[in-house]
């Protein structure tokens, strides 16, 4: 779950790092009365989760209440790269000498928490890896030891700071690993962390709280049911059910069984020249009405034109399958044609009610892939 | 000889008691896994299938002091709780089946696993089978599987089950088959795991299934660029259609940060030698190639 750059800054401001003063909007009229609060110059910005939000127009400079009502009207009216806005950011503007760029994350495959920081702040952490590698400093962190005082240390001198400015970054590196403690984030960003004549500031955040531990923060759970954020509808709904949901962009509706073979099902339809429309995991062990959830939330998709489902009974048995695809099938008035593939545990029962439900299957998947995108070829052209 | 799971395996069910750890308790016991022993806290006394339950690690190896591997079944809030009892018990292998444990559980008790030498596979994995030496400590189909030379380790479960079966049909059988696991933080990675297949003299190829996300197929060619193809390797690669910046289903298979695209796996392994089947199928055909 990704938090958007206003909790973030109040999280960061809970916990001693200095944010700009700023106030969040609703709407036009909400900014201008914010902007005159806070005092001339002000940023707007748009709180969207996309990235790149600043060259598509969703942060803005005002120097006027007049400016403030134009950008805000305009960010609100038009949101940004294609995702409405429904807050605005509205933040006194900051004299900047410097940009860093800070983070703490987790390294998988060394198992430790690390420091990413840059002196090259600003753009994308990305970025700078692919342009001047050497201007990232790393520092990890032993998950059994913890934070020791030597990390802020090495990240300052990594840096080149001193005196002040030093003990700041350290005060602003040390919360940073509390609030990923706390907070079960995968992910604690500021970028860019400015030096102005004020002092260090976080001019922006980004954190993201792992998933799989939003049981022990209710407030954050509470809040993403309310707005799903990054999350499409089909995916809030695949959520309920069990199963795992990404959207795509093709025309082919993908439904499999284990993460490894799905990703592997929209590799072979892609590899057949087909455009995959999602990715569906029913997950292991899946009974019928689960696969009939599945199944319906992809023939309800007006983008779809065949649904190819692929599935290799391991723990998931075949005949509770076939009856989900059955009774998905019975009961929505939607009809569109589907590939089945079904190998594996109970296959024979599993079949043979496909078979007297007259629904046609492939036991080799290369041969149901290159049918299913035969198939969507002849539907679109 | 195989690895992990062989016939010296004893082994305990932590969440014997629940639907899960009862299924398959029954499987593994059929396939022939020497299973001794059952925790559940609070059901010490009763029996699972004949197993007996204890309330807690502690006691069941006091009772059953052979067993040195330990499969765990626990919900995924009491996961990590349940590896911390089994390690300070002086259990050495660790198979996790429990998928959705707090990833700041996992970084702690896997580095707490290693610091003490215990081997965890997994978490979120099938588990591991060894059906020359009749032993599954998982959940893996027994129908996928039949004895033989070929060690299979890989990051996710259904496709592995899937190309255990094409190399079936392809005339191959299987020394041992491991996942290990489909988190960003495992117990194993690929490197360790393909040093124990070096070193087992039944197995004299490896199959690696590997997918989008982190760097373990990187690492792994890496590896191998240094130490040598000890014994000939077959890859497959899953995610090649995967957009960045989203979870594909396992908590690890996400392309972030600008790392973990399918493109610089396969270019890695084959760069070292390593030749990346482009579909499941093919892994079998690609193996009766490499493998004679």
């Amino acid at each position: 779950m990704r938090l958007y750059e206003y909790e973030g800054k109040k999280i960061f401001s809970n916990y001693g790092i200095p944010v700009p003063e700023g106030e969040v909007a609703s709407s036009p009229d909400e900014a201008v009365e914010k902007s005159i609060r806070i005092g001339f110059p002000v940023v707007l910005k748009a709180q969207v989760l996309v990235g790149g939000r600043g060259k598509a127009g969703g942060i803005k400079l005002a120097r006027t209440p007049d400016e403030s009502r134009e950008y805000a009207e305009k960010i609100f009216r038009e949101g940004v790269k294609g995702v409405s806005v429904r807050k605005i950011l509205v933040e006194k503007a900051v004299n900047i000498i410097q940009e860093y760029y800070l983070s703490l994350t987790i390294d998988r495959s060394n198992r430790k928490y690390v420091y990413l920081a840059s002196s090259e702040g600003g753009v994308d952490i990305e970025e700078i890896a692919a342009k001047k590698p050497e201007a990232i400093i790393r520092v990890y962190i032993d998950p059994l030891a913890g934070l020791s005082d030597y990390h802020l240390r090495y990240l300052t001198e990594g840096l080149g700071l001193s005196g002040e400015h030093a003990k700041q970054l350290q005060t602003i590196s040390k919360a940073l690993y509390k609030i990923m403690i706390d907070y079960d984030a995968d992910l604690v960003e500021i970028n860019p962390l400015a030096l102005t004549d004020k002092g260090i500031v976080a001019l922006d955040s980004k954190i993201t709280i792992d998933d799989n531990a939003l049981y022990r923060h209710k407030d954050l759970e509470e809040s993403l049911s309310k707005d799903p954020r990054e999350f499409t509808e089909e995916e809030v709904i695949a959520k309920k059910h069990g199963f795992s949901f990404v959207s795509l962009d093709g025309d082919i509706g993908i439904i499999g069984n284990g993460a490894g073979l799905t990703m592997a099902t929209l590799d072979l339809v892609a590899h057949f020249g087909g455009n995959p429309a999602n990715f569906l995991d029913i997950g292991g062990g899946a009974r019928a009405d689960r696969v009939k959830a599945a199944l319906t939330l992809l023939l309800k998709d007006p983008r779809i034109k065949v649904v190819f489902l692929n599935v290799y009974g391991g723990i998931t048995r075949c005949d509770e399958v076939a009856r989900g695809i059955i009774e998905a099938l019975n009961e929505s008035n939607i009809k569109k044609p589907l590939v089945v593939r079904l190998v594996g545990t109970n296959e024979e029962e599993g079949r043979r009610m496909l078979e007297s439900a007259g629904i046609r299957y492939f036991t080799d998947d290369d041969e149901a892939a290159k049918y299913a995108v035969e198939l969507a070829k002849q539907l679109g052209g | 000889m195989a690895i992990i799971a062989t016939r010296r395996s004893v082994v305990l069910v932590q969440g014997i008691t629940g639907r899960e750890g009862r299924y398959h308790t029954e499987a593994m016991l059929k396939y022939g896994t020497k299973i001794v022993a059952g925790v559940t806290p609070g059901r010490g006394g009763e029996t699972v299938l004949g197993v007996p339950v204890f309330n807690s690690v502690s006691e069941a190896v006091k009772r059953f002091p052979e067993i040195n591997t330990s499969i765990i079944f626990v919900p995924a809030p009491y996961a990590a709780d349940a590896m911390y009892e089994a390690i300070d018990a002086g259990i050495k292998n660790i198979v996790v089946i429990t998928e959705g444990i707090p990833v700041h559980d996992e970084i702690k008790v896997i580095s707490y696993a290693r610091s003490k030498g215990v081997i965890v596979v997994g978490p979120n994995c099938p588990g591991v089978i060894s059906p020359g030496e009749k032993v599954k400590i998982g959940i893996l189909p027994e129908r996928s599987f039949k004895p033989g030379n070929i060690g299979v380790v890989s990051r996710s479960g259904t496709l592995t089950y899937e190309i255990s079966e094409a190399l079936l049909k392809a005339g191959f059988g299987h020394s041992t088959v491991l996942g290990i696991g489909g988190d960003p933080i495992t117990g194993l990675d690929f490197i360790d795991v393909v040093k124990m297949f070096f070193e087992d003299p039944e197995t004299k190829g490896i199959v690696i299934i590997g997918e989008i996300g982190g760097d373990a197929e990187e690492r792994l060619a890496n590896y191998i660029r240094r130490e040598g193809l000890k014994k000939p390797i077959v890859a497959f690669i899953a995610g090649k259609t995967a957009p960045p910046g989203k979870r594909m289903g396992h908590a690890g298979a996400i392309i972030t940060m600008g790392m973990g695209s399918a493109e610089s796996k396969i270019r890695a392994l084959e760069s070292v030698g390593i030749p990346v089947a482009v579909t499941p199928m093919q892994v079998a055909s690609l193996a009766q190639k490499v493998f004679k």
